[in-house]
């Protein structure tokens, strides 16, 4: 190859076909994106929290089901769902280097957020159409 | 270079050595930083909570009593206090970030404020929460 010299490619990489996805600076893009949203959400979050502290079954379940709480915590859900997932594949990749074991804690990682993620939207939407 | 033919016991006593957190002596922006983590993992296994409360809330009468008693409990109340404590130092920490991601607050005396103020800022706001919710209870 006649840039052999200048790339920064190693002789394994170029093996595999491994090279720029275009996609390097995503995670660490959509990290700050979600946390910017989850700021004012977030406050929204705890402001809703301390609107049912002590409410009764009945009216506790109206204020969730009402539209601009619903709204608020299907937002807070998706943004916070979507950050935790990035910030835990961050913690895994820091700290577990074999590939194997790496690998299934990503996807298991994946697995948690998606379940906890539609486990709230779903909640919350049934608490929106009952 | 000429630092290539050094002979081996130089170069083992010369080699760049990476201290681990154990070397170094605890700094405040340093247990900030750890805290960061520390609390983004524990907001991480928080879901949970949240996830069982909406799905408590979405199902029968008996599950939502089991959710709202626990949480109402004392041991229910001390977890859900640091979870709060967590959200607000995760909260401020982040914002700490964006402020350093634009490009400020390098400097000595701002990253010693920031670690202060996201430390002290998460109590206040902790407490002034609690109360909220006690005065609202």
């Amino acid at each position: 190859m006649a840039n052999e010299s200048s790339s920064l490619r190693t002789p394994m990489g170029r093996v595999r076909h491994l090279g720029s996805a275009k996609s390097g600076t995503h995670h660490a893009w959509m990290m700050r994106v979600t946390s910017m949203a989850l700021i004012p959400l977030t406050i929204l979050f705890v402001c809703i929290l301390i609107s049912l502290v002590g409410a009764d079954p009945v009216s506790a379940r109206a204020t969730l089901g009402s539209t601009g709480v619903a709204v608020v915590m299907l937002l807070f859900i998706l943004a916070g769902v979507y950050h935790m997932q990035l910030g835990m594949q961050t913690i895994i990749e820091d700290y577990i280097h074999g590939h194997n074991a790496k690998t299934w804690a990503i996807l298991l990682n994946l697995a948690f957020s998606a379940v906890i993620g539609l486990a709230c939207v779903y909640a919350v939407l049934k608490l929106s159409f009952v | 270079m000429a630092e290539v033919n050094q002979n081996p016991a130089s170069l083992a006593q010369r080699r760049p050595l990476s201290p681990h957190l154990q070397i170094y002596r605890p700094m405040l922006t340093m247990m900030m930083s750890i805290t960061h983590r520390i609390t983004g993992a524990a907001l991480y296994v928080g879901t949970l909570l949240l996830a069982w409360y909406l799905i408590a809330a979405a199902g029968d009468a008996k599950s939502f009593a089991a959710a709202q008693s626990f949480f109402g409990s004392w041991f229910g109340r001390i977890i859900l206090f640091g979870y709060t404590l967590a959200l607000f130092i995760h909260l401020l920490g982040g914002v700490r970030h964006a402020i350093w991601d634009s490009g400020r607050g390098f400097d000595a005396k701002s990253r010693e404020f920031l670690a202060q103020a996201t430390l002290i800022g998460g109590v206040a706001l902790t407490v002034v929460v609690w109360i909220f919710a006690y005065i609202a209870r």
